[in-house]
């Protein structure tokens, strides 16, 4: 008979909700060298079911922090996340001086076409125009990257926090899957519209955008 | 209706090359007073502090958006008659719906070229 089981069972649980490091090996070791130390005389069915999860929670908790080390989370973290961020943020910057640079000739030639003949300015204004247009990419991948640096933010934080705390991790996904669908009941805040540059087929485009607008006259 | 050429015209956006890009395509319009700002708040400061007669304003700005500063606008009783033009990435349907019913005179999807921004200009200001 196991005349604690519902005790230890109970310890286990506290342990696992209340530690801000993951239950150890050692903890659990104890926890069920407790429990077959309890063991008394006979073992009924119902104990050896008890046994028999507890010994299944171990191999579960063993393999969990197995695959956990063997992708190596602190590298993600510390080196492969970081460096792609800075890689990222390096792009905007590069891309932000190129088109500036794109941006001076193309005022510097606007500049010169102001003292030439008219068919001529023309002719380089339409030109310096396409500049102009063509500029705007800028913005949009400067965008598009920022969106990616944030995703990427996000991971590196998951994954911190799965390996500070194993078991805490647990209550935490279970909690948010909770709040998540609380806030698919809400209205759509500010911040859930904004969502950057959406990819082709995703938002209107310019003409979709007139219609729309006009269906509101 | 008789277009102000030389009315004051404030630009919004965080990108420092989009309000080149924008300030260099007015300037070809004809439009060569032309002022800018970073994000809502610094536009909001110079609208109430200057005389202008059109704000064309990005959407997704910090501290305060494009559309906290229409709706800042809008609820203001000297400035909430000014034309206002959203030009934005933003190309979903809700976001052209919550520009709208925010008060928005018309929205340009980015990228955008030369031709839309005049046509919008027109749409808004009458013909120039």
């Amino acid at each position: 008979m196991v005349p604690d089981s519902h005790e230890t069972l109970d310890q286990l649980q506290q342990a696992q909700h209340e530690a801000e490091q993951p239950v150890t090996r050692a903890d659990v070791a104890e926890i069920l060298s407790q429990v077959l130390g309890s063991l008394d005389g006979d073992v009924s069915a119902l104990d050896l079911q008890i046994y028999q999860e507890l010994e299944g929670l171990v191999r579960y908790i063993q393999a969990a922090r197995q695959e956990i080390a063997a992708i190596r989370p602190e590298d993600l973290s510390s080196e492969y996340i970081m460096s792609a961020t800075d890689e990222l943020d390096a792009v905007v910057g590069a891309t932000e001086k190129a088109t500036g640079e794109i941006l001076d000739a193309a005022e510097a030639i606007q500049s010169i076409a102001d003292g030439l003949d008219e068919a001529i300015q023309t002719r380089l204004v339409d030109q310096v125009t396409r500049i102009f247009e063509a500029s705007n990419f800028q913005d949009l991948t400067g965008q598009r990257i920022t969106k990616v640096v944030r995703v990427l933010k996000h991971i590196e934080e998951r994954v911190g926090d799965l390996v500070a705390a194993l078991g805490a991790e647990v209550e935490r996904v279970r909690q948010s899957a909770g709040d998540a669908v609380a806030e698919d009941d809400k209205q759509p805040s500010e911040a859930d519209l904004l969502n950057g540059p959406q990819l082709p087929g995703g938002g209107n485009d310019q003409d979709e955008i007139d219609r729309l607008l006009a269906s509101f006259d | 209706m008789t277009v102000d050429m030389s009315m004051n015209i404030l630009i919004v956006d965080d990108y420092k090359t989009m309000l080149r890009i924008i300030r260099n395509l007015l300037k070809q319009l004809g439009f060569e007073n032309v002022e800018d700002a970073l994000d809502g708040s610094s536009a909001l400061e110079k609208l109430k502090g200057g005389n202008f007669g059109l704000v064309i304003s990005d959407w997704n700005m910090e501290p305060m958006t494009g559309l906290q500063l229409l709706k800042e606008i809008r609820s203001d009783g000297r400035l909430k008659d000014t034309p206002f033009i959203m030009i934005t990435a933003e190309s979903k349907t809700e976001n052209v719906v919550a520009a709208k019913e925010a008060g928005v005179n018309n929205y340009i999807v980015k990228p955008f070229n030369a031709a839309t921004l005049k046509s919008k200009l027109t749409s808004v200001l009458g013909n120039f």
